[in-house]
């Protein structure tokens, strides 16, 4: 911990309504980003996996035709060809479902892009159970154990249609392999066009010292709901947006330690090797106190709505609240 | 940078060198891959000797031609052939899979300088060989892109779908080497899980097909100059090869596949070679400049 903590500094961004939140979709961030990249930098690629509608790199696509590249269904391929443009000093991004790009090309993501510390970027869509329909084969919830396992790779699950534009721009300037993960349905706006957005440094959206809540994703809205609830109970939540999952804001996860006693994380993602495993590591080395974990325990996901699943599964803002209410109980002990 | 265009003569004592480098390093070590690289010499020779427009030099040179080893393992002859082309001095190569050394088991990027992208699991390299050569078309330039797969690589899916994605973009540019020893692992191709017909696969794919004795390098040389001619399509070279090429006792044998010589057998190769552990040993050693011009190492055979 370097500097002394002020006392309730203003929040890093201003949080939206979050009763009535405007609804957009993080993929048509990525498909915004792209676009805008397209313009910026003439060495941008993008390649695509038969899914340029449900990505949203049609966008790009339409615009720089050339610079877009069509794979068909071969993921392994996709990975590899980005690693060769890559290679050659062009920046390429390459979209398919979350599941498949995580999964399926796994090991060309670690031995040629990783290995090679290539700067492929790689946009995992249709994150999480909240995919809806689809079901289990498709809603990606390994990503965050999988990428962040391999060196070299940086992971960001930004939060919102704006976070994950302005993470899909940012990711051009790293010279490195990245993963961002983002989502299919409309989810709550929470931060804006002005927001900050640094690689590998937490927004700390809400300010608090009883608990911390830590979620990244879809999950950051859930955490704000939950943090209001908490507040009409007297119990003020620091709510810390934990978009990028490698590197991981070490300072912001120990400050929130040693400020608040407790923490909740919320992800939408395996409890297994995700956001509340990576805060836990830095926790224990840093400053142990009480947690909880809301995520997906160790189950495949299955058809149903968004909101349906969610609840279903244990990660809406009234299981934050919840675990919160655990974590409180641990801390006075 | 020019082609180097070493005669037939000078590429014949080359590919001897190779193999005695092979042997020695792998007596050093102790660990590491024989028989790959072996039956890969004659034509990896060709392809750095005469072929390619490299510029070790320089390794960013934007004119340079790439190439790629999509058989990872097969290091013990893409090290050699760098350090006999003046990528890093010979005697770096005693230091083969050694914590101190910078020449890992497989190929990495970030470990020995000329290496393009790393490699190790099989089946990628084509996929990375595409993407160089869209992005080389894209950029105009007139560079060529090489990658050498083996045959039990084959057996990979990956390699279909780079298959298909070349002759889909029209890769001209781009020529495949498959060094065709018949041997993997586990041992005979066919038995393991067959790969034939080979040719007609390729061909059903898209691919302009070359069929050439691996070891006559004039012939690979013309299979080469083939590839080149080809427009519209890319090339594939199988390269027909014996695995352990040179060495009587390891010639043809799946078990030469993955295991070094020890001392003993080392020497009994050294000496089918015309040289002996010591003196090559020696000639490593004592070659700790880069060796570019054959007239650089000449006189050792
Ligand atoms: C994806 C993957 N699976 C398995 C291996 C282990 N492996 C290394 S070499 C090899 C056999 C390759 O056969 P071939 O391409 O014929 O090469 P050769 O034995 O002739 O050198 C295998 C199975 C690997 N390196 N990568
Ligand atoms: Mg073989």
């Amino acid at each position: 911990m370097s500097q002394p903590t002020p006392v309730m500094p203003a929040p890093e961004a201003p949080v939206k309504s979050l009763a009535k939140p405007e609804m957009k979709r993080t993929r048509e961030g990525f498909g915004h980003g792209l676009l805008e990249l397209g313009e910026k930098r003439p060495n941008v690629f993008v390649l695509v996996g038969d899914l340029s509608g449900s990505t949203n790199v049609s966008f790009f696509a339409e615009k720089f035709p050339d610079r877009f590249l069509q794979i068909g269904i071969a993921e392994q391929n996709m990975m590899c060809v980005a690693a060769g443009l890559a290679a050659l000093g062009k920046i390429p991004y390459l979209a398919t479902y979350g599941a498949f790009a995580s999964c399926r090309s796994a090991d060309q993501m670690r031995v040629t892009v990783a290995y090679t510390d290539l700067p492929v970027k790689i946009g995992g869509a249709h994150g999480g159970i909240s995919v809806g329909p689809d079901g289990a084969t498709h809603q990606a919830m390994e990503e965050i154990a999988i990428v962040r396992s391999i060196p070299n790779m940086k992971l960001i699950v930004p939060c919102d249609y704006w976070e994950t534009k302005k993470a899909t721009i940012a990711m051009a300037d790293d010279p490195h392999p990245n993963y961002i993960r983002f989502g299919r349905e409309p989810v709550p706006v929470v931060t804006d066009a002005n927001t900050p957005f640094t690689l590998g440094k937490a927004n700390v959206l809400r300010e608090g010292k009883d608990i911390a809540l830590i979620a990244c994703g879809v999950m950051v809205y859930e955490a704000l709901v939950a943090a209001d609830a908490l507040a009409e109970r007297g119990i003020q939540a620091r709510v810390v947006n934990m978009h990028t999952l490698k590197p991981i804001d070490v300072d912001a996860i120990e400050r929130a330690a040693r400020e608040c006693g407790a923490i909740v994380t919320a992800e939408e993602h395996q409890v297994n090797g995700g956001l509340g495993g990576a805060v836990a590591e830095v926790v224990v080395r840093t400053h142990p106190v009480p947690m909880e974990l809301v995520a997906v325990h160790d189950r495949f996901g299955r058809s149903g709505k968004q909101e349906e699943l969610m609840a279903a599964f244990g990660i809406k803002s009234p299981d934050v609240i919840a675990a919160a209410e655990r974590a409180l109980r641990r801390k006075k002990g | 940078m020019p082609r180097l265009q070493l005669s037939l003569d000078e590429l014949r004592e080359r590919a001897l060198f190779v193999r005695r480098d092979i042997i020695t390093l792998l007596a050093r070590s102790q660990s590491g891959h024989s028989g790959g690289p072996l039956s890969s010499t004659d034509f990896g020779t060709a392809l750095f000797f005469h072929e390619m427009d490299v510029n070790p030099e320089r390794l960013d040179d934007p004119g340079r031609d790439l190439w790629h080893f999509s058989i990872g393992h097969v290091t013990p002859v893409i090290y050699s052939l760098m350090a006999e082309r003046g990528y890093f001095p010979l005697v770096d190569l005693l230091g083969f899979r050694q914590f101190k050394g910078h020449l890992q088991g497989h190929p990495s990027k970030h470990d020995t300088p000329g290496i393009e992208v790393s490699a190790g699991s099989l089946g990628q390299g084509l996929s990375v060989c595409c993407g160089m050569a869209y992005g080389s078309r894209f950029d105009r330039s007139t560079r060529r892109v090489y990658c050498v797969m083996g045959d039990g690589e084959q057996q990979e899916g990956q390699i279909w779908e780079a298959s298909m994605f070349a002759a889909h973009y029209k890769l001209d540019n781009l020529c495949a080497v498959i060094d065709y020893n018949r041997k993997q692992i586990d041992g005979d191709v066919q038995d393991v899980l067959g790969i034939a017909p080979l040719a007609d696969k390729w061909r059903a794919f898209g691919w302009h097909v070359v069929e050439v004795d691996g070891h006559d390098i004039p012939g690979v040389l013309a299979a080469f100059d083939e590839a080149r001619a080809t427009k519209g399509k890319p090339t594939v070279i199988l390269a027909h090869t014996v695995m352990g090429k040179g060495i009587s006792f390891m010639e043809d044998d799946y078990k030469w596949h993955g295991v070094p010589p020890s001392v003993e057998q080392a020497e009994k190769a050294l000496a089918e070679l015309g040289t002996s552990l010591a003196s090559w040993t020696r000639r490593l050693e004592t070659h700790t400049a880069r060796a570019v011009t054959p007239s650089a190492n000449g006189g050792a055979s």
